[in-house]
C-alpha cells in the first residue's frame, strides 16, 4: 500500500515545485506585461526577464517530472486524464511553448521595440499556460475524467464552474508568487528603486488570490460537494488552515518589506494547497479508480522509487548550486573583460606528440572495426565502440583543431 | 492480439496523429542534436582558450554560447510538446505499457534538470565564475546530454525490440522495467548511432556556416578556426558512423526481419540475397535498381549464401509501406558514405599538411553537407519508425491500436504545423541575428 502511493507523493512534491518555481516564473511574464510603458517599464520588464532567464529551464523540468513519474507508475490514470483533458493540455503546451521561444528569442534581439513585441507575446502566453493547467486540475479535482480513452468530454471536462475558478487561481497565485520574488530579487541585486513597484503589485495580488480562493469555496460548494467536504470537514482541513496561516503571513512579511522569508511561507502557502486537494481526494485518482488500482506493477514502483531517489541525490545539490549562484548574484550579463589565462610551455611539447597520436589511433580503429563489424558477438561489440570512440578522440587531438596553420 | 488498457477506440484520424508524431520528431531531433554535441565543441574551445591564452579560442566560445543557448531553449520547448504528445496522442500506448517503459523516461527527467541547471550556470556563469569554475561547470551538460540520449534510445530501443515482461491477456505483467530497457540487445547500435549523429550534424551544420563565409570573402584566422573545430569532429565522426550503421543493419536483420525487408525491397524470402541501390518497389520485387548479386546476405549475415526473409513471410496488414522505408535508408546510406568521403578528405589534408584544404569545391561540399546531415538524419529515424509500422510495441501492439479516441486532432495537428513554421523562422532570424551581433571582444 506504502509502495503504491510512494510515486504519487513524488508527484505532488513534483507538483508542488513547479506551482512554486514555475509559477515564479509565469508570474514574472504576467508583470512584464503590466510593466508599464516608458524607461520605468523597461527597467521593469528587464528585471523581470534576468531574473528567470538562468533558472527557467531547470524549473520547467518539474512539470516533465510529474508527466513522466505519472505515465510510469500510473499509466492507466495518465492515459485518461491525457486523452479526456486533450484539449486544455494541449492549449497549456502551446503557452509553454510560446514562453520557451519567447525566450530563445529575446537573446537575439537588439532594440527594445523587439524586446517590448516579444515580451507581449511572452505575457500572453504567461498568462494562458497556468489557466489551462490550473484547469485541467480541476477537472480532475471535480470528478470529470473517467477512467478510459477520452471518455470524458473533450470540452466540458475543463470549461466547466470549477475548472475556471482554478484556473483563475492558478494566474492569481502565480501573479502573486512572482511578484514576492520579483521584490526579493530586485532588492538584492538590481538596486532596489524598483522594489516598491513590486512590493505594491505583490500586496495587491495577494489579496485578489486570497479573495478567489474563498470564492473557490462557493463556486466548488456548488459544483461538486465532495471535494468540498473533503476540503472543509475532512482530511484536507489541516491543509486549508495552513494554507490559510500561510497566505495571511506572506501578505504581512511582504507589507513587512521582509522579501527573502516571504519566498518561503508564500511556497508553504501553495504547497498547502496542493496537499489539500490530494487529501480530500484520497484514495481516488479519478473516479472509481483508486491510486493503488492505478499504480503499475511492483517491480515498476520499486524501480520508479529507486530511480527517483537516486535522481534526487544528484538534483538536489545541482539545484542549490545554480539557485545559490542565481540568487548570489553569481549569474548574468554578458558583456565585460576578458579573463585571464595562462600560456604553457607545455604547447611545445605537446607539438611533437601528433605523429604517436596518429599511430594510436589508426590501430583504435582497426579494434573498432574488429569489435563492431567484423566479429559478430555480443561480447565484441564494447570493444568495438571503445575502439571507434579512441579513434575519434586520438584521432582529433592529432588534427589539433584549435591550431590555425594557414 | 489486442491490447487495450483503456479499451478500443475508433480514431479516423490516424494518419494525422502520426503525421503530427513525426513532425514534432523531426523537427525536435535536429535541435537536441546541438544539444547533445555543442557543448563539448564549446568546452573544447574554452579549454584551449584557457591552456593557450588565445583571445579568439574565447571570442568564439562565447559566441557558440549563444548560439547554443537559443537552440537549447527551442530544443527544450519541442521536447515538452513530444512529452505531452505521448498522452495527448497515444494514451493507450502509456496506459498499457507505460509501466514498462516509462522508467527510461522518468530518469531522463533527471539529465533533463541536470542539462538545464548547469546551462545556466555555465551561460550566465562566463563573467562571474573562475576560469576553472567555469569550465568545470559545463561537463554535467556534456554528460547529461548524453544520459538524454541514453534514456531516450533505451525506449526507442525497447519498442523495437520489446522485452522484459509477459503477455497475458492484453496486459503486461511480471515486468521488469530494468531488463527492459537496459537488458536490451537492439539498443546499444541505436545509441552509438544517434549519438554520433549528434556529432555529425552539429559540426557538419556549423562548419557550413564558416564554409559560406569563406565563399562570401570572410576568412581570417577566426572564420579559420571556426571551421576547423567542427569539421574535424564530423569528419571523424562520418566514417565511424558507416561502421556503426553496418552494426545497425545487422540487428535490424535479427530483431525486425520486416523491416530489413522493407529496407531491401526484398518480396521474397531469398537465398543468397542481392542488394539494389536506387530503384523503385513494386510488385513485389525492385525495379529499375542497380542489383549487387548475394550483397544483401553478405551484408545481413557475413555469408554470402544466407536466407534473408522476404515481406512475403508476413501476412500484408504486417507489413510497413515499403518504398517510404526504402527511400529513406537509402538517401541515408547515400548521403552518409559521400560525408564520409568528405571527412576522409579533409583528415588526410590535415593530418598530412597540417592545413585547410584549398579547393573551392571542397567548401561547397561542406556548404552542402551541412543541410544534408540532417536529411540523413530524418531519414534514418524514417526508417526505423516507419519500418516499424504498423506496430507502435514491435509485435504486440498496433500503432493504431495506441491511438487516442479524442477528437480535435487535425485541428491540433494544424496549429502545430503553424506554430512549427513560426518557431522554424524564429530560429532562422535568432541565428542571422546573432551571427550580425558584433564580436563580444576583439579576437585577432
Ligand atoms: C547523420 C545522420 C546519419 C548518417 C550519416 C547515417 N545514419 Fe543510419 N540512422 C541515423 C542517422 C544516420 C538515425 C540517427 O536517424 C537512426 C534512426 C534510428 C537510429 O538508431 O539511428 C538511423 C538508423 C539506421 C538504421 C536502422 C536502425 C534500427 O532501426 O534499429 C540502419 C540500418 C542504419 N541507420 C544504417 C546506416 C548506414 C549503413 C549508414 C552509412 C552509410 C548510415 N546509417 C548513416
Ligand atoms: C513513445 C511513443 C512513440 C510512439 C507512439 C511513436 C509513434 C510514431 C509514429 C506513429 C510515427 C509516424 C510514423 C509514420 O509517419 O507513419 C513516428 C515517427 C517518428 N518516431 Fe516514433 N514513436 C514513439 C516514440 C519514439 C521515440 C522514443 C523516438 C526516438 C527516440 C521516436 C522517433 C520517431 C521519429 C524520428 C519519427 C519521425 C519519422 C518522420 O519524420 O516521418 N519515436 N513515431
Ligand atoms: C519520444 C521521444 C522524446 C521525448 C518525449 C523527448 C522529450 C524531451 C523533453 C521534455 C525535453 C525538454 C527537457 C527540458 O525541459 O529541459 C527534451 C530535451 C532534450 N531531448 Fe528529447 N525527447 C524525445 C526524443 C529525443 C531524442 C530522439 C533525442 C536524441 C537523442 C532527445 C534528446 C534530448 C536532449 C539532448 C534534450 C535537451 C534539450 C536540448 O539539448 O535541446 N530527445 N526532450
Amino acid at each position: 500500500m506504502f509502495l503504491e502511493s510512494l510515486p504519487m507523493i513524488f508527484v505532488l512534491i513534483g507538483l508542488v515545485f513547479y506551482v512554486v518555481l514555475g509559477g515564479a516564473d509565469f508570474g514574472a511574464g504576467i508583470w512584464q506585461a503590466l510593466a508599464g510603458g516608458g524607461e520605468e517599464g523597461e527597467r521593469r520588464r528587464d528585471i523581470a526577464h534576468d531574473a528567470m532567464a538562468p533558472v527557467w529551464e531547470a524549473n520547467h523540468v518539474w512539470l516533465i517530472f510529474v508527466l513522466t513519474v505519472m505515465w510510469t507508475a500510473y499509466p492507466v490514470a495518465l492515459g485518461s486524464i491525457a486523452s479526456t483533458l486533450a484539449a486544455a493540455l494541449l492549449i497549456a503546451g502551446f503557452g509553454i511553448f510560446v514562453r520557451g521561444a519567447a525566450y530563445a528569442l529575446r537573446s537575439a534581439t537588439t532594440t527594445p521595440r523587439e524586446q517590448r513585441r516579444i515580451d507581449a507575446g511572452f505575457s500572453a502566453a504567461s498568462v494562458l499556460a497556468p489557466f489551462a493547467l490550473g484547469a485541467a486540475i480541476g477537472g480532475i479535482a471535480s470528478g470529470r475524467v473517467p477512467v478510459g480513452n477520452a471518455a470524458g468530454d473533450l470540452i466540458s471536462s475543463w470549461v466547466n464552474a470549477t475548472s475556471i475558478l482554478t484556473g483563475a487561481l492558478a494566474v492569481a497565485f502565480s501573479a502573486y508568487l512572482g511578484a514576492v520574488y520579483l521584490c526579493a530579487d530586485s532588492v538584492r541585486h538590481f538596486g532596489s528603486d524598483q522594489t516598491e513597484w513590486f512590493r505594491a503589485r505583490a500586496l495587491a495580488s495577494g489579496v485578489v488570490a486570497g479573495a478567489l480562493a474563498i470564492a473557490g469555496l462557493i463556486v466548488l460548494r456548488a459544483d461538486e460537494h465532495r471535494l468540498y467536504h473533503g476540503l472543509l470537514a475532512g482530511d484536507g482541513l489541516p491543509a486549508v488552515i495552513v494554507s490559510v496561516l500561510a497566505g495571511a503571513g506572506t501578505l504581512a512579511l511582504v507589507a513587512a518589506r521582509r522579501y527573502e522569508p516571504a519566498r518561503y511561507s508564500g511556497a508553504l502557502a501553495v504547497a498547502a494547497v496542493v496537499a489539500g486537494w490530494a487529501l480530500a481526494q484520497e484514495p481516488l485518482i479519478l473516479p472509481g479508480l483508486t491510486v493503488s488500482q492505478a499504480a503499475a506493477s511492483h517491480a515498476t514502483l520499486v524501480a520508479v522509487v529507486i530511480a527517483v531517489v537516486a535522481g534526487a541525490l544528484i538534483l538536489f545539490p545541482s539545484l542549490a548550486l545554480l539557485f545559490r549562484l542565481t540568487l548570489g548574484g553569481h549569474l548574468g550579463g554578458h558583456g565585460g573583460t576578458a579573463s585571464e589565462a595562462p600560456s604553457t610551455t607545455r604547447e611545445v611539447l605537446a607539438a611533437s606528440a601528433p605523429k604517436l597520436g596518429l599511430r594510436a589511433a589508426g590501430a583504435s580503429l582497426l579494434i573498432g572495426i574488429a569489435g563492431t563489424n567484423v566479429v559478430d558477438a555480443a561480447w565484441a561489440r564494447p570493444i568495438g565502440v571503445a575502439g571507434l570512440l579512441g579513434f575519434m578522440v586520438l584521432g582529433f587531438l592529432a588534427a589539433r583543431p584549435d591550431l590555425d596553420t594557414g | 492480439m489486442l491490447a487495450e488498457a483503456l479499451g478500443p477506440v475508433q480514431q479516423q484520424h490516424l494518419l494525422e496523429a502520426r503525421q503530427m508524431q513525426a513532425l514534432s520528431f523531426a523537427v525536435h531531433i535536429p535541435l537536441v542534436c546541438f544539444g547533445t554535441a555543442f557543448p563539448a565543441m564549446v568546452l573544447f574551445t574554452e579549454w584551449r582558450h584557457q591552456r593557450t591564452g588565445d583571445p579568439l579560442l574565447r571570442t568564439l566560445a562565447r559566441r557558440w554560447t549563444r548560439v547554443m543557448v537559443a537552440l537549447f531553449a527551442v530544443g527544450v520547448i519541442s521536447g515538452t510538446i513530444l512529452s505531452f504528445e505521448m498522452g495527448l496522442l497515444w494514451p493507450n500506448f502509456t496506459a498499457t505499457f507505460g509501466g514498462v517503459f516509462g522508467l527510461g523516461f522518468a530518469i531522463e527527467g533527471f539529465s533533463f534538470f541536470m542539462e538545464a541547471i548547469f546551462i545556466g550556470i555555465y551561460v550566465y556563469g562566463w563573467e562571474r565564475l573562475s576560469p576553472r569554475a567555469h569550465l568545470l561547470s559545463g561537463i554535467p551538460i556534456v554528460v547529461s546530454g548524453f544520459t538524454g540520449s541514453l534514456m531516450v534510445i533505451s525506449v526507442n530501443g525497447w519498442m523495437n525490440h520489446p522485452g522484459g515482461f509477459r503477455w497475458v491477456g492484453g496486459r503486461a505483467v511480471d515486468v521488469q522495467p530494468w531488463r527492459a530497457l537496459f537488458g536490451n540487445s537492439h539498443f546499444w547500435h541505436e545509441l552509438v548511432h544517434m549519438y554520433l549523429a549528434g556529432y555529425i550534424v552539429t559540426g557538419f551544420c556549423v562548419a557550413a556556416v564558416y564554409a559560406l563565409a569563406r565563399e562570401r570573402g570572410r576568412w581570417s584566422r577566426y572564420e579559420r578556426t571556426a571551421l576547423a573545430i567542427p569539421l574535424t569532429v564530423a569528419a571523424l565522426a562520418a566514417p565511424v558512423q558507416v561502421l556503426v550503421g553496418d552494426w545497425a543493419g545487422r540487428s535490424v536483420a535479427k530483431d525486425q526481419p520486416t523491416k530489413l525487408a522493407a529496407m531491401e525491397g526484398l518480396g521474397k524470402t531469398t537465398k543468397g540475397a542481392p542488394v539494389h541501390v536506387l530503384g523503385w518497389y513494386s510488385g513485389g520485387e525492385v525495379k529499375y535498381g542497380i542489383a549487387i548479386p548475394r550483397g544483401l546476405s553478405l551484408l545481413a549475415r557475413h555469408d554470402p549464401n544466407a536466407t534473408i526473409r522476404g515481406l512475403d513471410a508476413v501476412p500484408a496488414r504486417d507489413r510497413p509501406p515499403v518504398n517510404v522505408v526504402r527511400i529513406a535508408f537509402q538517401t541515408m546510406v547515400g548521403i552518409g558514405t559521400l560525408m564520409a568521403l568528405l571527412g576522409v578528405v579533409f583528415l588526410f589534408t590535415r593530418w598530412r599538411r597540417g592545413g585547410l584544404p584549398e579547393s573551392r569545391w571542397f567548401y561547397r561540399a561542406v556548404v552542402a553537407a551541412g543541410p544534408l546531415s540532417l536529411v540523413a538524419l530524418i531519414a534514418g529515424w524514417v526508417t526505423t519508425e516507419v519500418g516499424r509500422q504498423p506496430w507502435v510495441v514491435y509485435g504486440y501492439m498496433r500503432t493504431s491500436q495506441a491511438v487516442t479516441g479524442a477528437g480535435g486532432i487535425p485541428v491540433g495537428y494544424a496549429t502545430l504545423a503553424i506554430v512549427y513554421a513560426a518557431v522554424a523562422v524564429g530560429v532562422v532570424w535568432i541565428l542571422t541575428r546573432l551571427a550580425r551581433a558584433p564580436l563580444p571582444e576583439a579576437g585577432g
